[in-house]
This record gives structure tokens, C-alpha cells and sequence, in this order.
């Protein structure tokens, strides 16, 4: 057994930037830093401003956190530690001390939405009921499928008084609040102003976030600005604009910085970085719940042998995977990353291609013949032509005849959804992953989660950590969870569940005037403590 | 002439149902399904049931072509299964984008071809030719999207002269020609849109006006004493109607055609919502856009073929 090697990261020092997001000048009264932020997203449109965003976790990360937050946060305000949630708009939740399947919230008060609507259990409730009853004036189709893996357990929600309000879930689901996080909440009284219209709504758009709307232009442009007003003083943002440009190409974003028209680019490829390095851009990496895997057919072909799978993650050279992107990326051992809490300590798979042959003669399967559906872009794909490449090359060595199918994003995920009993063609495919929560780890390896309905695409199921799972999910001991699931963990690691291969870095560059920023171990960031100098 | 008019814009009609009909098919023959890009991963049966009968994707596909066809007749494309806006902004607002620059590119591209391509057919064979044909040739062999990264490289990166991308600080809202601080946004991928018509035309001005200077009219010209100039005037107009014929299918190209040069200089042209539409599965904005590009593709060949018979009234129209 190996121990997880030491994690590279240029990380900007937490305390640092701690003390330079500090809002003492706003304790003091004094005026707030100017300045506008322009970012290059890697997405190719303007992440949707009317409510639920579009565009994946980017959506969330740009524009849903920032104009809109949900009942529960994330804790962006740290680089050196795994981040959870932490109360949004939402002081409090609790389960039901009688009734397991309803969670009691208790709203912050003194909030209010941009437009002056105020935030209580009436807007809370108004907000959920639109994105579960389709009979309700606030409902639309997009906001329905876009929360809907968020909301899709939810039975009913009530009022209680001003500010608390009940969820009822139809099953014991202890790990629900962490689905608290994505709902964002849109004032009622903009959206009802606007004749319940999502196009009219977009015109005007009202959250309670810490920028408000100040105008956009379709697919090209959006602007928001600082909410001076904003609830909490530790997070009004140090500059007074935020302007956000979809810029899907990573070349075309990295001249635009080295140009000067933007100060902030995310995911500069690996091949670019020494050059943003050397023109004096600051780079920044950190460790975030991602992994780059091959997810396995386990219900039939080669690997729902076991010997098969622990040959493949035997045969797999993760530093020279590294090594090709660059060290923005740090091998992965299993579904969570090294750092993680629930990571555990869980048997390492390392790179030994003689015992990886030596399994698959014992499997009875050298040649071993698999065919692996990959996609040449994607979401958290990384470089996905390069890499698989070097998979097949790795894989080759050990006795491993691989056959690619290559398809489209759109493809790729369609067939993730129908899952390995829809696509048995497939004896694996190249999906990458966030174990972000806990939640959507049970939905990777429990049974009763296989897609569809689910994040298991291969079928996986193993006895022991199914029950621990099971065991989680209806404990509400936050520290029990953990405990069940860090075993579990253990547990499908050393029964190669996947191929685990590496995690993103998760690269940023910025021009030298950007300060402040810290990058969190997480999907999303904070762009609030940034200043432009 | 109006008659001729009016009959071509009636031939757009079938040739506009071809294309949806065409477009509509290819789409869902491809792999893939516009629902996937609006549906959570771990969607269940029932949530995907429920979210394609919202959209309207539950019912047959025939039916869904007549409805769309249907409401496009009015002037509605429907929505933007992505971005949720109305389709007929999304292609008007990217389709105006994308004619900023190919009108701009074809007009440089065609005063240019015609300065080489008159100078080369007027010294066939000597060091003017030599050189106004290598031009002709690197600019139909270059790939334009690494002239685009170059041109970024040298004039935005190291020279920091010009914007490397996107339409200014207003966008496309703010874009105009004529204020320097948004023009500059539009030279570079002007530039480099401009380098395929340039060589292609040069090529076929080369052709025209040295097939022109062969004919005998034009050896007549020169012996009742006509000055040079007046004669490349005579050559020009007669070479005219082919440039025309040349330079407007090289405009339809640039319209349709530009998704890699929109792409590095990030300009949000119909190039970059295509890509984007087709990446996405989004079916009304691919249709809409389609549709569009068709439609002006029309137009340009029937304004082109309207100019060559001012040009050249010998090219009777029926």
C-alpha cells in the first residue's frame, strides 16, 4: 500500500487574501474600491440571468451565485480546506424531531431582493412551489428541468410562520440540505410584475446575491454590479463591476488577457500556462472534487470481472498523465480527492504493469478486447483526446486491446443518462465526476441510483457499502454520515469500481492588477473579494 | 425585370421548405437528443417524460416539423431551447453581426482582387503577375483560423494595436463603423475573413480580363488608339459579370461558413450560434438559423444576377 502523494498547488495564501477581502473599510465607513472585472468564461453563451442558470456549474459559479443565492451557501471563503455548506438564506435547518421526512427551515431575516421584495417563508415557499407544481403562475418548463435532480424528492412545502417554512421529502433523505444549495430563490415581486413571464423577468431580474443586474447583452455580455446593500459585509464585492464574456475557445481567452482586455480567464489550456507565466499573469491552481475516470460496465463484458478492473487501475501511469497536462492535473486514487474528508484511506492503486497482465491472464482475458466510449470535449472532460491516447497506450502495455467510440458531448450524455443496461455496447465510458457532497457520491455507487434516476452508470453494486450507504442516507448524525461513507469509500476503491485516473487543477490565470482572490476547493469561487488595482 | 424579381422570390419559397425539411431530417438523425442538454444526468424516467411533454418533444417528429413550419410562416422560430430567447433575435441580432464583417471583407477582397488581378492579366507572365498570383494563392491556402491567431498574436498580443476579440464594450449593441473604438474590434477578423475572396477573386479577375484582352474588340480598341486606361475600363466591364458571380458566392461562404473565424476572434456571428446550436441539439435556433442563412443565400444570387444584367445588359433575363 502506498500512501497519496503531496498535492502540487500554486495557491494564493488563504490568510492572505483573507485580510485583503477584509470588509473593516466597509465597518468604518469608508467608501468602497472601485473598479471593474472583466472575466472570459469558458462557456460559449451567457449563462441564463432569469433564474435557474443554464451552462452547467459555470452557470452557478458566474452568474447563479451571484445575482441569486439558496437557502443553504457555500463556504468560498478559504483555498486550504475542503469546502461544505453553510447557511444562505437559511439560518437554520433541522429534521423534524417527529417526522423524519420533513425538514423545518428557519429564513434569515433582515433580507431583502434587489428590487425590495422581502425575503420570509411566503417567498421561500412561492419559490419551491414553482419549481415542483406545474399548475403554479410562477412555473416554467426551463426552471422545472433545470432543478429538477434538486427538487425531484420533494413531496410538498408549507408555511409555518413569517420565517420558517416546511419541505416534506417522500423518502428519509438525511443528506437533502446539501440540494438546498443549487435552488436559487427570484423575488416573487419582480417575476410576478413581470406577468409571470421568464423573458419579461429577464429584462429586470431581482435575487438577493451580492451583485445586481445591471444589463446584458444576448450571448455576448453580461454586466452586474456591486449590491452595496448586500446582507452580508463580509462578501460586498471590492470592485464595482463585474463584467462576464463567454469565450469557449482557450486560445482566443488567453490573448485576451495577454492583451489586456480581460483580467481574469478561467481554464488557460496546459500548453499555455508558461507563457501566461512568463508575460507576468499569476496562476492559480487548486485541488477541487473532480476526477477524471473511466466509468465501468459492471453487468456484463470484461470488467464485471474484478480482476479486470483492478488490472486496468494496475496499468494506468498517473504521473505521466500528469506529466502530459502539464501538473494541472494530480493523480487520482478514488471517487474523492486526497484531501477530502470521506477520501479515507482506501487501498492505492499503483503503476504496475506487469501485475496487471498477471490479472488478466488469471481473468482469462489477455487480449483483454474493451471498447470505451469516449468524447473529444465536454464539461470537466480536460483534454480528452490527448489523454485517452495515453490511456490507450497505458492500457495497451498490460494486455488491454481497447477500441474507442468517439461521440459528441451531447451523445456522451445521453448515453450517461440511459445508462450501461441501455448501451451494453460500451464496457466503459469516459464521464469525468465531482464528489462534491456526499450526496452525489451515494448516487454514484449505490445501487438503487443506477441510471437512469441516478449517477451509476455501470450497474455498480457492492453489499457492504450498498448498506453503509443506505446507512447514511437516513443518518442524521453529520459525523455518522461521514463515517459510513469515508468506509464505503474504502471499500469501492480497493474493489475497483472505476478507473481512477487523475484530478483537474483546475487552472485560472489573472492579469498582475487582480488581487484578492482565493481560489476554494470547489466547482464555484467567490469573485467578491477580488479588487482591480 | 419586376416580374423577374417576383419570380425569384417565389422560387425561395421551395427552395426555404427543402432546406427546413433537409435540416429538420439531419437533425434527428444525428446521435444525440435536444432533451439531453435541458435534463439533469441523473434525470429518472418520469422527469425525462415529463420534460420532453413540456417542450413538445413527445410528440411525432412530423408533427413537430408542421408545427414549427406553421408558426415560422408568421415569423415566429420558435425559442431557444438553451438560452430561452426568441430564435428570430438570436439569428437576426448574430446574422447583422456576421454581415458586418463579410460586407466589409468582400468589399476590401473585391477592390483588391481587382487592383492584382487587372495588374496580373496586363503583364501575364512578368514579376506583377508572379506576385499578385503568390498572393492570390496563400490566400486560399492559409487556413484563415491560424491567419486569425497570428494576426491576434502579432497586432493585439505583442503590439497591443488592436482588440484580439469580442465586439467592443457595448457589444453589438454599441457596434459601429464609423467610431474608431468599436471599428477596431472588427479589423482583425475582417482582415482575416477577407483572405479567401481576395485570393479566389484575384484568380478569376486574373482570368476574366486576360480572356477579355485576347479578344479582338480589344486589339481593335488599341489600334484606333485608345489609351491604356480606357481599355482596362473596357476589360473590367466586361470581366465584370464573372468578379460578380465569383464575389457573391464567396459573400454567401462568409455568412454561412465563418464558424472558425468567429470562433477565435469570439465575434457572435451566425458561425458561433450554429456551432453552438448544433453542439447543444438546440433545434429551433439550428432551423431558424438555417433557414436564415438559406434565405439569404437566395438573396444574394438573385442581387448578383440583378447586377450583372445592369453591368452587362447582353445577359437577358426570361
Amino acid at each position: 500500500m502506498i500512501r497519496p502523494p503531496q498535492i502540487r498547488s500554486r495557491l494564493l495564501p488563504s490568510t492572505l487574501a483573507a485580510v485583503l477581502m477584509s470588509p473593516a473599510a466597509l465597518a468604518t465607513g469608508t467608501s468602497l474600491p472601485g473598479g471593474t472585472l472583466t472575466v472570459a468564461m469558458t462557456v460559449s453563451d451567457v449563462p441564463d440571468w432569469a433564474g435557474m442558470p443554464d451552462q452547467g456549474f459555470e452557470g452557478h459559479r458566474f452568474v447563479g451565485y451571484s445575482l441569486y443565492e439558496g437557502l443553504v451557501a457555500w463556504d468560498l471563503s478559504t483555498s486550504d480546506q475542503e469546502v461544505d455548506i453553510i447557511p444562505g438564506l437559511a439560518e437554520a435547518w433541522d429534521i423534524d424531531p417527529e417526522n423524519p421526512n420533513r425538514w423545518i427551515i428557519d429564513l434569515r431575516e433582515g433580507v431583502s431582493f434587489h428590487d425590495g421584495c422581502a425575503w420570509n417563508a411566503e417567498a421561500a415557499v412561492w419559490n419551491y412551489q414553482r419549481l415542483i407544481d406545474e399548475d403554479h403562475p410562477g412555473f416554467n418548463p426551463v426552471d422545472f428541468a433545470r432543478a429538477r435532480s434538486r427538487t425531484s424528492t420533494i413531496a410538498e412545502v408549507e408555511p409555518i410562520d413569517d420565517m420558517s417554512f416546511a419541505i416534506h421529502t417522500r423518502e428519509v433523505e438525511s443528506l437533502f440540505p446539501y440540494n438546498l444549495v443549487y435552488v436559487l430563490m427570484v423575488s416573487p415581486c419582480a417575476y410576478e410584475a413581470a406577468g409571470n413571464d421568464r423573458a419579461a423577468y429577464s429584462q429586470s431580474p431581482s435575487g438577493t446575491g451580492p451583485y445586481v443586474f445591471s444589463r446584458a447583452v444576448p450571448g455576448e455580455r453580461l454586466e452586474l454590479l456591486r449590491n452595496a446593500d448586500y446582507w452580508n459585509p463580509d462578501r460586498i464585492p471590492q470592485h464595482e463591476r463585474l463584467v462576464l464574456l463567454p469565450m469557449p475557445e482557450a486560445t482566443t481567452r488567453a490573448a485576451a488577457l495577454l492583451s489586456g482586455q480581460v483580467d481574469f480567464i478561467e481554464a488557460p489550456s496546459p500548453d499555455m500556462i508558461p507563457a501566461l507565466e512568463g508575460a507576468g499573469m499569476t496562476v492559480v491552481l487548486n485541488e477541487y472534487p473532480h476526477y477524471w475516470p473511466y466509468r465501468l460496465n459492471v453487468l456484463d463484458g470484461p470488467f464485471a470481472d474484478m480482476r479486470v478492473r483492478q488490472a486496468a487501475n494496475y496499468a494506468i501511469n498517473r504521473d505521466e498523465m500528469v506529466a502530459l497536462l502539464n501538473n494541472t492535473a494530480t493523480p487520482a486514487f478514488g471517487a474523492y480527492t486526497t484531501n477530502q474528508r470521506n477520501f479515507g484511506d482506501p487501498y492505492l492503486f499503483s503503476y504496475d504493469p506487469d501485475k496487471a497482465r498477471a490479472l488478466l491472464e488469471e481473468a482469462g482475458c489477455l487480449p483483454c478486447d474493451v471498447t470505451i466510449g469516449i468524447s473529444p470535449a465536454g464539461s470537466g472532460q480536460m483534454q480528452p483526446l490527448p489523454m485517452n491516447e495515453l490511456m490507450q497506450a497505458h492500457l495497451s502495455a498490460a494486455g488491454f486491446n481497447i477500441n474507442f467510440e468517439v461521440m459528441d458531448w451531447n451523445t456522451m450524455i445521453g448515453v450517461f443518462i440511459r445508462g450501461a443496461v441501455a448501451h451494453p455496447e460500451y464496457h466503459a465510458i469516459n464521464f469525468s465526476s465531482a464528489s462534491m457532497e456526499p450526496l452525489s457520491f451515494v448516487r454514484s455507487f449505490m445501487k438503487k441510483f443506477q441510471t437512469p434516476g441516478g449517477s451509476n452508470w455501470g450497474g455498480y453494486y457492492h453489499s457492504e457499502a450498498e448498506q453503509l450507504l443506505a446507512a447514511a442516507l437516513e443518518s442524521f448524525d453529520p459525523e455518522e454520515q461521514d463515517d459510513l461513507i469515508r468506509q464505503a469509500h474504502e471499500l469501492v476503491v480497493a474493489d475497483a469500481s472505476q478507473i481512477f485516473v487523475v484530478s483537474d487543477l483546475n487552472p485560472r490565470a489573472m492579469a498582475p492588477h487582480v488581487q484578492g482572490f482565493i481560489q476554494a476547493q470547489s466547482w464555484f469561487q467567490d469573485m467578491t473579494p477580488i479588487s482591480v488595482e | 425585370m419586376w416580374l423577374y424579381i417576383a419570380k425569384r422570390v417565389l422560387y425561395a419559397i421551395p427552395i426555404a421548405l427543402g432546406v427546413s425539411i433537409i435540416c429538420f431530417s439531419l437533425v434527428y438523425l444525428a446521435p444525440g437528443d435536444p432533451i439531453q442538454s435541458l435534463i439533469p444526468p441523473d434525470a429518472s424516467d418520469e422527469d425525462i417524460a415529463a420534460i420532453r411533454r413540456l417542450y413538445g418533444f413527445d410528440k411525432p417528429v412530423v408533427f413537430q416539423y408542421f408545427d414549427w413550419l406553421a408558426r415560422a410562416v408568421t415569423g415566429d422560430l420558435g425559442t431557444s431551447l438553451q438560452s430561452n430567447r426568441p430564435v428570430l433575435n438570436e439569428v437576426t441580432r448574430a446574422f447583422g453581426n456576421t454581415l458586418m464583417i463579410a460586407v466589409a471583407a468582400v468589399i476590401v477582397a473585391f477592390v483588391l482582387a481587382t487592383i492584382f488581378g487587372t495588374l496580373a492579366a496586363f503583364n501575364l507572365g512578368k514579376p506583377v503577375d508572379k506576385v499578385a498570383t503568390s498572393i492570390s494563392t496563400l490566400g486560399v491556402s492559409i487556413p484563415n483560423y491560424w491567419m486569425g491567431i497570428v494576426l491576434v498574436i502579432l497586432f493585439s498580443v505583442q503590439w497591443r494595436l488592436l482588440p484580439a476579440t469580442g465586439m467592443g464594450g457595448d457589444g453589438s449593441d454599441g457596434f459601429s463603423w464609423f467610431e474608431w473604438d468599436q471599428a477596431r474590434y472588427a479589423i482583425l477578423p475582417m482582415v482575416t475573413m477577407a483572405m479567401i475572396p481576395l485570393g479566389v477573386v484575384t484568380r478569376s479577375t486574373r482570368s476574366a480580363v486576360a480572356d477579355t484582352l485576347s479578344q479582338d474588340y480589344v486589339q481593335l480598341l488599341r489600334a484606333k488608339g485608345l489609351g491604356e486606361g480606357r481599355v482596362v475600363l473596357h476589360a473590367l466591364r466586361n470581366a465584370l459579370p464573372q468578379m460578380l458571380a465569383v464575389m457573391g458566392l464567396q459573400l454567401g461562404y462568409l455568412i454561412g461558413g465563418s464558424i472558425l473565424i468567429e470562433t477565435v476572434f469570439n465575434w457572435p456571428g451566425t458561425g458561433l450560434v450554429m456551432s453552438r446550436a448544433i453542439l447543444t441539439r438546440d433545434i429551433p435556433l439550428l432551423q431558424g438559423t438555417i433557414l436564415i442563412l438559406a434565405l439569404s443565400f437566395v438573396a444574394i444570387n438573385l442581387i448578383v444576377d440583378l447586377l450583372q444584367t445592369l453591368v452587362d445588359p447582353r445577359i437577358k433575363r426570361s
